[in-house]
């Protein structure tokens, strides 16, 4: 858990610039975790594929989690335990695997059916080792295998992890562009799986999935403009949902579900609006001329939103309460735009252009901000351009969108932990905007 | 095992409160960001001024017309299309068609750009037969139109009307107001610098003002669809100023 402690340096005479600590766990303090490949035990053709699938997903997972130092797999023993009475527990905690906990077990298919059982001992405590062992039993297919391996790396990470649940189930909803249109796309949070969710012919931007992961809002570009939609994916098809005029985009849940915060032109300057999940009893919370646009919600409390504003200029950072009071702004200049509020209700993620101008040297990169002191650190540097950070449910990784050379269509997005180390490419080019699921 | 995780997770929990409370520096042993000082803007050097004017603003084809800058604090001046030229000085062009003249001077103390826009009159086309008209419709011809009602272009981050800009506007509402049959799509577009949501919303701005300015000389406002596409649906993609200034306007056309 002590994945991002946070160590912040409170002294008022350090300079803006470095405030603070957002610090993954030193390999030291991580837990050695030891992931055995499965056994396999009987079954078709199929099975030794799935094992395959399986055992590079639980790897991939419980590595990228950010909490365990998960020894290399070349330095595991030879054997291969499949249930607990093969387990040489000694064997493993011994160097060079040095392991404090192991992750094993053994996979088969059964008919039609995959079945795997998984289990997790703790090697110092050789009277009881077990800490819990799962059976998982699906339809066999290459995508079970992987979503069982999920399951299983969620359960280590919920057991071992301080109570936090794990993300490998969670999904990223993301925006695919095909040439000059764009469609809204769903991938697992991995990069796996990557499929269209609408194929509207147009232009879809800023997919926001509900707290409840049944429905997505979004915008699209039709014959009035940018309009908010909402699609339903308990029933795989757009449903209702009232616009009132004007313009209207970057639709944002409140963490109950019950109302989307969006900006809308209804009333000619574009303004942050509330209404419920169908469109209904809208009413405006900000009254400023200027853009104002991107809201999110604090996910802790659903009673304040954070929003830019270009009411002063170059866009801004602000916060305010979800009545549209006790307005604050956050960033001190440059170029600030698409927040994302972290699940602990004390940070934001942003994209910011420190020197935004007409042959201005800036580059637009990820920062994050915690709120009661204004300060800043920057997670991503040089590597292009940055923007649409989305935090994870554990709070403890950020999806974001990077242009290498800066062109629009070779976007991609990666993931990273919120402290900006272990940054991946979850995709190729040609994917942007993306927002990752509640849970 | 769990207990004993459980209880380091506190016990960092702690000591970075405690950490907070005092204000040590210790932990902070990883500092990957750059000194202050490449922060902080250059404020020792004033910023360049620049300013450019054309005698006469509109000129008919053939004819030509005198550009005039004057720049302080500015080390190189450029003008797109004529290139690099004397930090202050005179020059006669003879363009073709209308033109944006965009001059950046560039000094110590940062970038600072002028536009002037020239506008060239085309000799009206020969009135065609009257057979033809009926081809174009009550909304009158696609030339016409695009001779009389101009796209207007705005400086970066900016939704205000340029006073170039209201020239257009005033020269669009006469042409509009005598053609009521014309309705009108006004599209609201920004450079692909910045960030999409936020330039949608710019966009929308920008045709409001546009839509705002002929609706106050007189054009009916149910005649006016206003649309923002913001940085989609760009026409110029190249990452040049003179592309970026293409991209930051408002575009008339015929709503039909």
């Amino acid at each position: 858990m002590a994945a991002l402690t946070l160590c912040l340096l409170g002294s008022p005479l350090l300079h803006a610039q470095d405030p603070i600590h957002l610090e993954a766990t030193n390999s030291a303090d991580r837990i050695r975790l030891a992931v055995a490949n499965f056994k396999p035990q009987t079954g078709d053709a199929n099975t030794g594929a799935y094992k395959q699938t399986f055992d590079t997903t639980l790897f991939s997972d419980l590595t990228s989690a950010g909490l365990f130092d998960v020894v290399s797999k070349d330095m595991l023993p030879q054997s291969t335990p499949g249930f607990p009475a093969e387990i040489n527990l000694t064997q493993w905690s011994a160097a060079p695997s040095s392991a404090a906990m192991v992750a094993f077990g053994n996979l088969s298919t059964q008919g039609n059916h995959l079945v795997v059982s998984g289990f997790l001992d703790d090697t110092k405590n050789t009277q009881f080792p077990q800490v819990f062992a799962k059976q998982y039993n699906e339809e066999a297919s290459e995508d079970n295998a992987r979503q069982i391996a999920h399951r299983f790396a969620d359960e280590i990470i919920f057991r071992l992890g301080g109570g936090v649940s794990g993300i490998a189930e969670t999904k990223i909803y993301y925006v695919k562009i095909l040439g000059p249109n764009k469609e809204i796309y769903e991938m697992d949070y991995d990069g796996a799986n990557q499929h269209a969710i609408t194929h509207l012919g147009t232009v879809s931007l800023s997919p926001r999935v509900s707290p409840d992961n049944s429905r997505i809002a979004f915008s699209t570009l039709g014959r009035d403009g940018f309009q908010l939609k909402m699609f339903s994916l308990l029933l795989n098809r757009p449903v209702n949902f009232n616009s009132a005029g004007g313009t209207n985009l970057s639709p944002a849940w409140s963490p109950s579900g019950q109302q989307l915060a969006f900006s809308s032109s209804r009333t000619g300057d574009p303004e942050i609006w509330i209404s419920d999940p169908e469109g209904n009893i809208a009413h405006k919370i900000t009254a400023f001329r200027g853009p104002d646009v991107s809201p999110t919600w604090n996910p802790k409390t659903g009673a304040q939103i954070a929003w830019i504003s270009g009411r002063s200029g170059l866009p801004q950072l602000y916060i305010m309460d979800a009545d549209g009071s006790g307005i604050t702004r956050l960033t001190d200049g440059g170029y600030a735009t698409s927040p994302s509020w972290s699940p602990n209700g004390q940070f934001i993620t942003f994209a910011w252009d420190r020197k935004y101008g007409p042959g201005a040297p800036g580059g637009q990169d990820i920062y994050i901000m915690e709120i009661a002191s204004k300060k800043w650190i920057q997670l991503t540097h040089d590597g292009g351009r940055c923007d649409f950070p989305s935090w994870s449910p554990d709070g403890r990784h950020i999806v974001y969108a990077n242009s290498p050379d800066g062109k629009a269509d070779h976007t991609r997005i990666m993931s990273m932990l919120a402290d900006g180390t272990q940054k991946k490419a979850l995709t190729g080019s040609g994917a942007d905007m993306p927002n990752w699921s509640w849970k | 095992m769990i207990s004993k995780q459980t209880l380091t997770w506190k016990s960092i929990v702690l000591s970075a409160a405690a950490f907070a409370a005092i204000a040590v520096t210790g932990c902070h042993k990883k500092s990957t960001l750059p000194p202050s000082s490449a922060m902080a803007p250059d404020t020792t050097m004033p910023a360049p001024t620049a300013s450019i004017s054309a005698d006469p603003l509109a000129i008919d084809i053939g004819q030509s017309v005198v550009l005039n800058w004057r720049t302080t604090n500015a080390t190189s001046v450029s003008i797109d299309g004529i290139g690099q030229v004397p930090i202050n000085g005179t020059q006669t062009v003879s363009p073709a068609n209308s033109t944006n003249f965009h001059l950046v001077a560039k000094g110590d103390g940062g970038v600072t750009e002028a536009n002037v826009r020239v506008t060239v009159r085309v000799p009206e086309v020969p009135t065609a037969p009257v057979g033809n008209v009926s081809n174009d419709g009550p909304m009158g011809s696609e030339a016409a139109f695009h001779q009389n009602v101009q796209d207007i272009f705005f400086g970066y981050d900016s939704f205000d009307l340029s006073p170039e800009a209201k020239t257009s506007v005033s020269m669009a509402a006469s042409y509009l107001t005598s053609h009521p049959a014309i309705k009108l799509l006004i599209g609201g577009y920004c450079d692909d610098r910045g960030s999409a949501e936020y330039n949608i919303t710019l966009g929308e701005n920008r045709a409001n003002s546009a839509k705002t300015a002929l609706v106050e000389a007189g054009v009916a406002p149910g005649r006016i669809r206003v649309v923002s596409y913001g940085k989609e649906r760009q026409f110029c993609t190249d990452e040049t100023d003179a592309c970026w200034q293409q991209n930051r306007r408002a575009q008339f056309s015929l709503d039909r």
